[in-house]
């Protein structure tokens, strides 16, 4: 028997299991898979919870339930990757020898990394809300809170999710407006980026939101440090933003065991083909979700096109076939936008986010690039979607794999867009 | 697409003023290309400068500000030397394309 190990039992390793689970030859093939948590979180979900929509029961599940039986689950940190003895150590001491391996270990947030930033204030006066702690500590202090200034904070590019931020200022909006505070409460975005989203014509858009929503932008903000006794975060070229309550979202690195193995760029990512999903390090190995280096954004959606190309590359490399250079960097994203209403963006690795309508041209029923309740509702609907479609590998109803033109309003610039 | 004369010599440049042939490129460009930036190039900058090149010619890649930290540039340094945007200023000072930003 030879075995296809995965790393990683998240939203892209979840996936994969039972993809191919259902696919290879179980004759001659075993899949393991390997976690250190025993449960799963629907990341998508802690941006509600701060602001008391979810709560933490809905947004966590075992991790067992997702995995068919036939499967082996193997609940232990992975120590090391040693690709040229195609072999894995835990850190129990055991060993796992593959014949395919796949990483799917995603990304974490590395407060440490900014001066200042995880300090004593850490969940204190500043917050994140890309772990379920962040979320519920964040919670906790919105719900005594009597205003002042609420500074959203991207440290650097990329992100998990790069909508989130913007999300969560949205939402922190419609919150304070609900509680008649609004007025108490001075929004204020300090993003790295020259603008409030990395496309262009999304982000003159979402900008425009912003100002609308009398939230103030700070652009081209390097951070250098936080200041937590005095609530304050300076950059590199000399400005500072002070702050009451500080929403950080900290750099994002793929696990350390990348770096213990080397297998990572400077922030832990691996590097991949962008199109075959193959690592370059070695033939056997994959990379798929947030642990990758491609340009694309890291996001569940593009983890569940990735998982289709993936699994049909798996596929042919057991056969010895080439591999098909299929994934285009598709990503397909709710964004909320606070009382009610969300947009909607689908953009790939050249085509960045337009309007339009989707799936349907002309007919939708999801407005692309523009504020609508039938997007709002889209995004309520991805919660059930992830758990009971997602997860278990199978399709979105009417989304293809690879990015359609159709019902996209496609100008020339849109098109010749590149990162 | 255009075409910039810099320290006397033609060279093209793309929409945004990066250098498209960076074998046109000379340190009298790179001067050049500086001042526009409104930077006067000392030993700090082309300790960069020769880091960048080195990066392409070996990897094929340009650092970043996290892997120039790793090879002895202080981030802080970095910013007061190419203020802004500082790979993207040497960059472009160094006669290479934009880096790739994020998605
Ligand atoms: C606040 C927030 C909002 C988001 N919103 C959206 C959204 O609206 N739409 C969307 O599409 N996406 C969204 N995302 C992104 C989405 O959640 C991720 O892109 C997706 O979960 C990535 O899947 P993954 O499998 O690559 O990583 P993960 O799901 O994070 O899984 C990685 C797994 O690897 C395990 N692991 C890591 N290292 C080791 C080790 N050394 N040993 C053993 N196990 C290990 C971890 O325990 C984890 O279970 C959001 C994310 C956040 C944080």
């Amino acid at each position: 028997m030879k075995r296809i190990l995965i790393l990683g039992a998240g939203t892209a390793g979840t996936m994969m299991v039972n993809h191919l689970s259902r696919k290879i030859d179980t004759a001659k093939w075993t899949i393991t898979v390997v976690d250190e948590h025993a449960t799963h979180y629907y990341q998508p979900g802690f941006l509600f919870i701060p602001f008391g929509i979810y709560s933490p029961d809905q947004v966590r599940k075992p991790k067992a339930q997702f995995i068919p039986s036939g499967v082996e689950l193997v609940q232990e940190k992975v120590e090391v990757i040693e690709t040229d003895k195609n072999s894995v150590t835990l850190s129990d001491g055991r060993t796992l020898e593959y014949a395919i391996l796949i990483i799917a270990t995603g990304a974490r947030i590395v407060p440490e990394e900014t001066e200042g930033l995880a300090g004593q204030h850490w969940h204190d006066t500043a917050f994140d809300f890309y772990t379920i702690e962040g979320a519920t500590a964040l919670r906790d202090r919105l719900n005594g809170w009597d205003g002042g200034n609420l500074v959203v904070h991207i440290a650097e590019m990329p992100i998990k999710c790069p909508v989130a931020p913007l999300e969560f200022i949205f939402l922190a909006d419609d919150f304070f407006r609900r509680r008649k505070m609004r007025d108490r409460v001075k929004l204020t975005l300090v993003t790295p980026l020259s603008g409030a989203f990395t496309k262009p014509i999304a982000s003159g858009v979402l900008g425009h939101i912003l100002e609308e929503k009398e939230i103030d932008l700070v652009p081209d903000f390097e951070v250098e440090s936080v200041d937590g006794s005095a609530r304050r975060i300076s950059s590199y070229g000399g400005k500072s933003v002070e702050y009451d309550l500080l929403a950080s979202i900290p750099t994002n690195m793929g696990d350390s065991l990348i770096e213990r193995s080397g297998l990572g760029d400077d922030l832990n990512f691996v590097p991949t083909h962008k199109n075959t999903l193959q690592a370059k390090v070695k033939e056997n190995v994959f990379v798929i979700g947030d642990a990758t280096d491609v340009p694309a954004s890291k996001a569940g959606s593009v983890a569940h096109f990735e998982s289709d190309v993936l699994t049909e590359n798996i596929l042919r490399f057991i056969e010895g076939k080439p591999l098909a250079e299929d994934f285009d960097g598709h990503a397909n994203c709710f964004i909320e936008s606070g009382n009610r209403k969300g947009f909607l963006i689908d953009f790939n690795y050249d085509v960045e986010p337009v309007e339009g309508t989707f799936p349907f041209a002309g007919i939708g029923p999801f407005g692309l690039l523009k504020e609508t309740t039938m997007n709002h509702l889209g995004k309520l609907a991805f919660r059930p979607m992830y758990w009971y479609l997602l997860l278990k590998g199978r399709p979105m109803p009417f989304i293809t794999t690879q990015l359609t033109l159709r019902g996209k309003k496609i100008s020339k610039e849109a098109q010749q867009w590149r990162p | 697409m255009a075409t910039m004369k810099y320290a006397g010599i033609s060279v093209e440049v793309d929409d945004e003023g990066y250098m498209t042939d960076h074998s046109q490129w000379s340190e009298d460009i790179a001067q050049a290309i500086a001042a526009e930036e409104g930077i006067k190039l000392t030993d700090d900058h082309w300790q960069v400068i020769n880091i960048l090149h080195d990066q392409m010619n070996t990897k094929e890649q340009l650092p970043t500000i996290r892997s120039l930290k790793k090879l002895g540039v202080e981030t802080k340094r970095l910013y007061e030397l190419f203020p802004g945007g500082p790979v993207k200023k040497a960059s472009r000072v160094a006669g290479y394309l934009k880096p790739a930003s994020c998605v």
